[in-house]
């Protein structure tokens, strides 16, 4: 049967043009009953056992995703226009339902009533597309009653009107909260989204809240007649992650960020809501007083202590005016709708509370979630006693212009407060990071174990790879202590006339991991391995990481291998790349690998190929400099653990030795090599990794603290900064490194891109000062990796290229995924760090070198090199700041282009970049809220 | 995200599954002025095709004396698409259309039974749901077969594509923007053999194979389906004239 949809629609030029498109119906869709006994059966799954055969309406799925989710709903129709509906309205709920559904043990049908010949409707003349679908949810559901029985069909929906209709049409129809309370497990009710029907407005907590408004949101066609006549303008949220009263919009018609001052005027807005604006008057702008405004709410955040930022992305935004701009201000404006919502579960824990008499009742309680950026939730709960100490996770269900806090529902439990797995888990959830074991489906791709290199099958029935036997070459590889997913190895090998072979071999992981197989898809979707202080979340399954592609000493191991003759000078003559099969003769540590080059009694030939292999790698690493590579330094922490209560027992910063800069050298020179052969050969679709130069603005605080301290630093081009910071010497070893960590946290990340989406120039790696970067050589724990070598293999034809790698859009999502993955993973990291830092200097307080990076108008940052954290040292009490501006107390005087504070009196004074000492503790303000705190020694 | 051409429940956008066609439609003998012609419908893609010949070589110089000479004109109707814009005849993809299709019917016709003569063939899209190529060549033929004139093997054409990891058959214009590759095959049913095979952009050989073999299937439904109504035509034509004896 057929039926044409016709409808009209705008082309890209405005013009209104009639679209009829075909639209069969069959007589053929299965209703999904494995007890019914006319329909085809092979897809069916909902169970005569089931007491009800639930079919759930779109706003259920909107709203309830929490409640889907719980094993208790099961045997559950989904309608093709719901969920075609929740797919237009909501992407993140549809992926979820859609794992519902793909879940065979939780029973959940999707029938394609819209193309069933007798459930398909077309829309009256009065009807709305709303109406339509409900309509259209209410025909299948009677037709389910006809087919498998009245008493077996029940309709969800919590609209009462829909409901009454269902009703009169003789469809047995309920709300969630009823069906709920029928299944008689009471805790499943603080699963139930609160609907604002439902919403009985119990006493808030803080009675003298109550009178806090936001305004009332414009409905959208208001917005978009606003967004048209340029009153209003569209962009995306962005809170300030360290001021959470801050966040900023980008808008392309504005031409910059507008800037949106505290919680009534961010108006309910989440951070990620893409949101209508409405710029304020000009009087009312934020001038260039931003960093001494106080907030205007009453919750006072206050800086806390931390890593160093390790890129401008870690650290705290600032704004500085240009002299310019300095009498208009920033523009700033406030939220007066909100166009798309970005709400996801959060994670965190109940505020401290006095715990109700009884138990069992209803109680109200605020979330206090981990993620700074979001507000209070408000939730309701019947089991207060078993939350109040845990971390949880709660959904976000509703904000109200006459609620101080959103409305939300309590989801699932992680763990006790403090315990050191659960903070762990807290940090994996809030960054998005799959630690889930992986499947059977991802472990059934996985060779047969134990796997070993068989000659006949690599060399002689894989022909068509060409590849070579390198086993004779004296290959080892270098890498910190215990490490045991090596993914690359090295040789050096002298020729008879000076010059050198020198190869990098990585392991060859695309030859396991097959296009499109789940193993694959799982990877791609994970992106990168996580490293944890106490534990790494693989990308690829433990068989894979630790022995079939670890390149260990004296096992036969395959590998994709990128082979140079340098001169003896470190110039490259020429590269050929290759799939090959080695055998290391030696895993090395980094410190085995310097004694070896430092003990000058060892002669051997392995020792020799080292001390060649680093002669090149100085020489490289010169010329790169001189090309204008930045040194630049950021601090990395090193933790030891204890084995078995995972606590960690010292700290210091990470050892870098000359034998990893040697590996490091030429990891970026295989990475460059195979960079420009992929690009030569996929112009369009080849996957790159661009640093971009950052703008004057970003090395703004930079220049201000080196100017304060008879610094020039010259940021013209990347070369001119590496040699004027050269040139930064003071009067301590360590102040040129201070001031490298100040310029590392001036850039921006690197990025994955594809080619095809940008021109020749801004390939640009900046940091590098390498026209072409790409990512090769670590395939085992990063997927961007994995994809290089799949293009490389096809640029050298031993393989083709899989359909999605050439198709532009698709390497631009992965790559943006593979963005999104590669950041969350550096964020888990940094946090893990910081929790394990806690978690040491609790037992352990302790007095400690310390170095002014920023002065502040209530005392100055400063920076621990030995423990790569940074925070803030207070002069004055907390209590005074804010409150008359503590500068003018009489007590202490900032002097803000030599970044200087000191007291009135003249006894003390503090410059930046200056050493002090520092005592670092952990205090508890509230209980269950630890954090480190800086107090200065006198 | 992507968008889904193919929803997890293996249905299409227009509730296809991935190896079903459009309906077919044709009608033979639409202009009775002239010597053949016919209307195909492959869902809501319209051709028209009409056939003037075999006659005598208009142009003097063009004529070939061992065999017919074939020319093809390919047009869409202003109205074809839902952006009415005037196309002109001459535009590069008209003109790249009339020599393809003109190719395969001229590989089609037995021309060296008919030297010296000139076979006319007008298609024209009245309108446009992706596989106009496919819907051309199968109306031409019907038309061809509807003058009378002697072909080898009656050519069928039918596209097929490559969405969400699944070969697609006879793609609408919705599918055929999926930006996935686009083949289009030419086919002879009774010598098996491929006549045209066209596709616009690389893909992995495994693929192709996949693709090719889908249209080649769909070729086959076309024939069966024209076969079909060429027989039903053939009878109300002898019907009409009184002469069918059952
Ligand atoms: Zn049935």
């Amino acid at each position: 049967m057929l039926s044409n949809k016709s409808f009209v629609r705008k082309t890209r030029h405005g013009k209104v043009v009639k679209v009829v498109r075909e639209h069969y119906l069959r007589d053929d869709i299965a209703c999904g009953a494995l007890f019914c006994p006319t329909c085809d059966k092979s897809r069916a799954k909902l169970r005569d056992t089931a007491l009800n055969i639930v079919v759930i309406d779109t706003n259920v799925a909107l709203h309830q995703m929490d409640l889907l989710e719980n094993e208790v709903m099961s045997d559950v129709v989904v309608l093709a226009v719901v969920l075609e509906e929740v797919k237009n309205k909501n992407l993140s709920i549809y992926n979820r339902l859609r794992t519902v559904i793909d879940n065979p043990l939780r029973h959940f049908f999707v029938f394609s009533n819209e193309n069933h010949k007798d459930t398909y409707i077309k829309s009256l003349p009065t009807e709305t597309p709303n109406d339509r679908n409900d309509r259209a949810i209410r025909v299948a559901s009677q037709w389910y009653q006809h087919h498998l029985g009245a008493a077996k069909v029940l309709l969800l929906t919590n609209d009462n009107d829909n409901r009454r209709k269902a009703r009169e049409d003789g469809i047995v129809a309920e709300t969630v909260d009823s069906y709920v309370q029928t299944l008689g497990k009471p805790e499943l009710l603080d699963l139930v989204a609160r609907s604002d029907a439902m919403d009985v407005d119990v006493e808030d907590l803080r009675p003298n809240k109550k009178a806090v408004v936001y305004g009332e949101h414009k409905v959208m066609s208001e917005i978009t007649a606003g967004l048209h006549n340029g009153r209003f303008h569209q962009g995306k949220l962005r809170v300030n992650r360290y001021n959470p009263f801050e966040a900023y919009v980008g808008s392309e018609s504005v031409g910059e960020e507008i800037l949106i001052h505290g919680r009534q005027d961010m108006n309910r807005a989440f951070d990620g809501d893409v949101v209508a604006v409405e710029l304020l008057p000009q009087s009312s702008w934020v001038g260039s007083e931003v960093g001494k405004i106080a907030d205007r709410d009453d919750e006072e955040e206050e800086e806390q202590v931390g890593l160093v930022p390790a890129s401008a992305d870690d650290a705290p935004r600032e704004f500085k005016l240009e002299d310019g701009k300095k009498a208009a201000g920033r523009p700033t404006g406030r939220v007066v709708g909100i166009i798309k919502r970005n709400w996801r579960q959060y994670c965190g824990s109940i505020e401290p509370m006095k715990m109700p008499g009884g138990s069992g009742g209803t109680v109200q309680a605020l979330f206090v979630s981990a993620d700074r950026r979001i507000p209070k939730i408000r939730i309701q709960t019947r089991q207060i006693a078993n939350l109040i100490d845990k971390r949880i996770m709660v959904s976000v269900d509703s904000w109200e212009p006459t609620s101080r806090y959103p409305n939300g529902h309590y989801v699932r439990t992680i763990g006790d407060i403090g315990d050191r797995a659960t903070e762990s888990d807290v940090l994996l959830i809030e960054n998005d990071i799959n630690s889930r074991p992986f499947s059977e489906a991802v472990l059934a791709c996985l060779p047969p174990l134990p796997w070993s290199f068989s000659e006949e099958e690599h060399l002689k029935n894989h022909a068509h790879l060409k590849r070579e036997d390198l086993r004779h070459i004296r290959i080892f590889s270098v890498d910190p202590p215990g490490c045991r997913d090596i993914d690359d190895a090295l040789h050096c090998t002298p020729l008879p006339d000076g010059r050198f072979e020198v190869g990098v071999h990585i392991a060859d992981v695309t030859n396991f991991v097959l296009p499109n197989l789940p193993l694959d898809v799982e990877a791609s979707q994970r992106g990168t391995s996580v490293y944890m202080v106490e534990r790494r979340i693989d990308m690829l399954p433990k068989p894979l990481t630790e022995d079939i592609c670890s390149l260990r000493a004296d096992v036969e191991r395959l590998a994709f291998s990128c082979i140079w003759i340098m001169s003896s000078e470190a110039e490259i003559e020429s590269v050929r790349f290759t799939k090959s099969v080695i055998k290391s003769c030696a895993a090395l540590s980094y410190a085995e690998a310097q004694a070896r080059m430092d003990d000058s009694r060892m002669m051997d030939g392995l020792t020799t190929d080292l001390r060649n292999m680093n002669r090149l790698a100085k020489i490289m690493r010169l010329r790169r400099i001189e090309r204008g590579a930045l040194t630049l330094a950021s601090p990395e922490v090193k933790f030891e653990i204890d084995t078995e209560t995972h606590d960690p027992l010292d700290v210091g910063m990470y050892q870098v030795r000359e034998a990893n800069m040697m590996v490091e050298e030429f990891m970026l020179a295989a990475n460059m090599s195979v960079a420009g052969k992929i690009l030569k050969e996929f112009p369009s679709c080849s996957l790159l990794r661009r640093h971009p130069e950052p703008t004057p603005q970003m090395f703004e605080p930079l220049l201000r603290t080196a100017a304060a301290v008879g610094v020039n630093l010259d940021i013209s081009t990347s070369k001119a900064l590496a040699d004027s910071l050269d040139l930064a010497v003071g009067d301590d070893p360590y102040f040129n490194k201070l001031i490298r960590i100040l310029a590392t946290r001036c850039m921006t990340q690197a990025v994955y891109f594809c080619s095809g989406e940008l021109s020749y120039p801004e390939y640009l790696h900046y940091g590098l000062a390498a026209p072409l970067y790409t990512h090769f050589t670590s395939p085992i724990r990063r997927y961007a990796d994995v994809v290089v070598h799949r293009l490389l293999s096809a640029a050298l034809g031993l393989s083709s290229l899989p359909e999605q790698l050439r198709d532009m859009p698709h390497l631009t999502s992965l790559s943006d995924n593979l963005n999104y993955r590669h950041r969350n993973a550096q964020m888990a990291g940094r946090a893990s760090v910081e929790l394990h830092t806690v978690i040491f200097f609790k037992k352990r307080p302790t007095d400690e070198e310390a170095r002014i990076v920023k002065i502040r108008s209530n005392g100055f940052i400063v920076f621990i090199p030995k423990f790569g954290i940074e925070g803030p040292v207070y002069l004055v009490g907390k209590e005074a700041k804010g409150s008359s501006g503590s500068s003018n107390d009489g007590m202490w005087e900032v002097d803000d282009e030599h970044q200087i504070i000191r007291s009135t009196d003249g006894s003390r004074t503090f410059k930046v970049l200056n050493t002090v000492r520092i005592r670092i503790e952990v205090v508890e303000p509230q209980p269950n809220r630890q954090k480190l705190q800086l107090t200065l020694i006198m | 995200m992507t968008t889904e051409y193919v929803s997890p429940e293996g249905l299409r956008l227009d509730g296809r599954r991935p190896h079903e066609m459009r309906h077919m439609h044709a009608v033979v003998g639409v202009v009775p002025s002239a010597d053949g012609s016919a209307l195909f419908h492959m869902g809501n893609t319209k051709v028209m095709a009409v056939v003037y010949g075999p006659h005598e070589v208009s142009n003097r110089t063009h004529q070939l004396h061992d065999r017919a000479l074939v020319r093809c004109e390919y047009s869409m109707a202003t109205f074809s698409t839902g952006e009415r814009r005037r196309r002109g005849k001459t535009d590069r993809r008209s003109t790249e259309l009339s020599l393809v299709i003109g190719q395969t019917m001229e590989a089609a016709i037995m021309t060296h039974l008919l030297p010296r003569t000139q076979i006319d063939i007008y298609v024209q899209v009245l309108q446009a749901d992706g596989g106009t190529r496919a819907a051309c060549i199968n109306a031409a033929s019907i038309a061809l077969a509807d003058a009378g004139i002697p072909m080898r093997d009656l050519v069928v054409s039918c596209a097929a594509g490559y969405l969400n990891s699944t070969p697609l058959l006879d793609l609408n214009y919705q599918e055929d923007s999926g930006g996935g590759p686009d083949l289009v095959v030419g086919y002879f049913p009774k010598l098996e053999k491929l006549s045209l095979l066209q596709m616009d952009s690389k893909v992995p050989i495994e693929t192709f194979e996949k693709v090719l073999e889908l249209a080649t299937e769909g070729a086959k439904a076309v024939a069966t389906f024209m076969r079909e109504k060429l027989l039903e035509n053939t009878k109300t034509l002898a019907s009409a004239r009184g002469h069918l004896k059952l």
